[in-house]
């Protein structure tokens, strides 16, 4: 392919170019949203000031928000890797493929995408193991809701959201056998009008816990317009809602990461790897449960949140049942990361179809 | 005081005036946003008008145009001979999601098969799936006298739901670990819309949005079709006692522009993206309603303003990573053009007068 080589020979020459003019690392960042949106991208770019902060002088990082996935996604990070980047950072799912072929033409710049399942040598994948979160969510809102009924704001109904679900449900279910769970699909991960329309419409419908998989604050607003409803901030703290609707939160923590990863390019031991961390890793952080909390409760919650941490427990500790019946883990089994990875099913008790 | 009086008729000088005006007053407009956020102007404007063209990544650029103009072409050129004669197609969004549709889920029903006969099926599909979809609009216009506006931008939120369920359910990789999103194309190689010349950008649909470009223009200029859908905007009571039928105006217009959206999709589809996904649509049909408006519903001017819009997409991406303009200046900087364009436009049909303040009392 005369094209690759060209690209290959350029990434070569800058690289070479860069590497003698000044050891500035360059690290470059693709976004599926606006940094402004207070969630998942705000806290990426977290992650980018956090690389800034630790290195200072010797590197140099750079940002696209707002890529649509897909060839746009392709072209913005061809870009990056023309201009010099060493490293480039991509966040989201949908821009597995073409990360995948971006890093094909340029075998010298690494590659970390986030979410994703398909590896190669410079490309590596990272995600959070968000569903230790849920637990906790889950344990606050079995405890805190009067009606029974828990709303959720789904995104996309992928492996990472269904975990959530399944998690948050779960946990919820421990301590309170009769909740039900409400959930409605938004189909995009960043769009205020949309969510805000799904919480009021499970508002209407009884909820008085929401919880999204979605970014903005939109549910947040809306939970607090209507009133006796609690909510989780996704993401991001989102304190500014606390104590009341926002009475926790699962903060995404990708700083320690990034500034790790950033630190093997320099060093040179970069080697293409699969991170999957959660709250014992800091990678998931839990925010602070606010006094709208009976304190019973909350020690409850800060009970299992710092068992998930030290690892001696699981979120999906058997027995739990398929939706359909079957079994799934038998009493005191874990589930292991391969099925958790690709969950495509609810566990037993979620009165919802899994939209097809 | 200023005073605006009618003119009797457009003013040709202006009509193509207005287009090059509007892309000045942009720039400027522009300019001083970005100065306010406390980037260069000058720079700015450069890196996104002047870098792609002609910086030393150009050669990389330069056939990225081609890719992100193309799919803008063929479907403005599609929807500026409705918009001629006053049929609002505006959901060329969902044409292109369904054209898309019917050329990957035919590839993906054959896979592994390969055959030389595949793409070329994948092109008819794309094109009658778009022009099925346009045909809803259409069929409920000419026998219920419902409004294709309303019907065709709903007909997109359709679309789109269509397209989730497809990518999480019948055409999802088998392969792909439960997450949503088909095979990947670009690995077909009987399905795969791959470039005519590597590197060159050059793609099935860049040629085929070539030759739209130019049917559009013979069909405008020289056949008896063309006159009936100019006459028919420009007096609809002529059209009338001139025997047109309305109807099939109607049908041919939502229909071809749908069928042409629907290949932009299936290029699309089998090319760059490569996936049914549920993001697959960026938007293409929307922002060809500003590329057909802005080249002035002619075929030539529609072929420019798409390489403008590419450009000003292209540039500003370069503008973001490079100066670090937040992606919302990018896109209010691609609204100002419509913006002045249709201000502009106001002195094709009106004239600007001087005239002394009358004495009221």
């Amino acid at each position: 392919m005369k094209f690759k080589s060209i690209l290959a020979g350029v990434a070569l020459a800058i690289t070479a170019a860069t590497g003698s003019l000044a050891e500035k690392t360059k690290v470059g960042f693709v976004y599926v949203g606006p940094v402004t949106d207070f969630g998942w991208t705000y806290e990426h770019d977290q992650g980018r000031k956090a690389v800034e902060a630790a290195f200072g002088d010797k590197v140099e990082t750079f940002y696209v928000e707002s890529v649509p996935e897909g060839p746009d996604s392709e072209r913005v990070m061809t870009d990056m890797a023309l201009k010099g980047a060493d490293l480039i950072f991509t966040t989201s799912f949908g821009y597995m493929d073409p990360t995948i072929n971006v890093a094909a033409k340029f075998p010298n710049v690494k590659f970390e995408h986030a979410t994703g399942y398909k590896q190669a040598d410079n490309v590596s994948v990272y995600s959070a193991r968000f569903y230790e979160g849920r637990a906790v969510q889950g344990h606050i809102a079995g405890h805190m809701t009067k009606s029974n009924i828990v709303g959720y704001i789904g995104s996309f109904p992928i492996p990472e959201v269904i975990r959530g679900i399944n998690s948050a449900y779960i946990h919820a279910k421990d301590v309170n056998p009769d909740v039900q769970f409400k959930i409605i699909w938004a189909y995009t991960w960043f769009d205020p009008t949309k969510e805000a329309d799904a919480a009021k419409v499970l508002i209407e419908q009884g909820a008085d816990v929401v919880l999204q998989h979605t970014d903005s604050t939109a549910p947040q607003a809306a939970a607090q317009a209507a009133g006796n409803v609690i909510t989780f901030g996704q993401a991001s703290d989102m304190a500014e809602y606390g104590p009341k609707p926002r009475v926790s939160s699962i903060i995404d923590n990708w700083g320690p990461y990034y500034v790790a990863r950033t630190q093997a390019v320099m060093d040179g031991t970069w080697a293409s790897t699969s991170t999957w961390d959660g709250i014992g890793a800091g990678m998931v952080g839990i925010g602070e449960i606010t006094s709208a909390v009976p304190t019973d409760v909350k020690a409850s919650a800060e009970a299992l949140l710092s068992r998930l941490r030290d690892g001696s427990y699981h979120a999906f500790t058997g027995p739990v049942n398929k939706q359909d019946g079957s079994a799934w883990l038998a009493r005191g089994e874990t589930a292991d990361d391969g099925t958790l990875a690709g969950m495509g099913f609810y566990v037993e008790g979620i009165d919802s179809e899994m939209p097809n | 005081m200023l005073r605006l009086e009618k003119r009797p008729s457009p003013s040709q000088t202006w009509a193509y005036l207005a287009p090059v005006l509007a892309v000045i007053a942009t720039m400027i407009g522009g300019g001083v946003m970005f100065a306010l956020l406390g980037k260069d102007p000058f720079e700015a404007i450069r890196i996104i008008f002047y870098d792609p063209l002609f910086s030393e990544f150009a050669w990389y650029y330069r056939p990225q145009l081609l890719i992100k103009g193309a799919p803008l072409v063929l479907i403005a050129i599609g929807l500026s001979m409705g918009f001629r004669a006053g049929i609002w197609n505006i959901g060329a969004e969902g044409q292109y999601i369904i054209g898309a549709l019917f050329g990957a889920g035919f590839a993906l029903a054959l896979y592994p098969t390969e055959s030389p006969f595949i793409f070329p099926s994948m092109i008819l599909l794309g094109a009658l799936g778009g022009f099925l979809w346009a045909m809803i609009p259409a069929l409920l216009k000419t026998k219920f006298g419902t409004n294709e506006i309303l019907v065709s931008l709903m007909l997109v939120y359709v679309a789109e739901q269509l397209l989730a369920s497809m990518s999480l359910g019948l055409m999802k990789n088998p392969e792909g670990f439960g997450f949503p999103g088909s095979r990947n194309l670009q690995q077909y190689d009987s399905a795969h819309n791959a470039e005519i010349w590597v590197g060159s950008g050059v793609h099935m649909g860049v040629v085929f949005a070539l030759m739209a470009v130019i049917f559009a223009y013979v069909l405008l200029a020289r056949h008896q079709l063309g006159f009936h859908i100019r006459l028919t905007g420009e007096s609809p009571k002529a059209a009338r006692f001139a025997g047109i039928n309305p109807n099939r105006l109607i049908i041919f217009c939502l229909g071809s522009s749908g069928a042409l959206a629907g290949l932009a999709g299936m290029f699309e589809i089998a090319g760059p993206s490569g996936q049914v996904n549920i993001a697959f649509n960026s938007g293409y049909g929307f922002t060809a309603i500003i590329v057909a408006f802005l080249g002035r519903l002619n075929p030539l001017g529609i072929m420019l303003a798409g390489l403008l819009m590419a450009l000003t997409y292209i540039g500003g991406e370069i503008a973001q990573s490079s100066l670090g303009l937040p992606a919302a200046a990018i896109q209010a900087f691609q609204g100002m053009l419509l913006f002045f364009l249709l201000a502009v436009d106001l002195l094709t049909n009106f004239k600007i007068k001087w005239a002394k303040a009358e004495v009221t009392l």
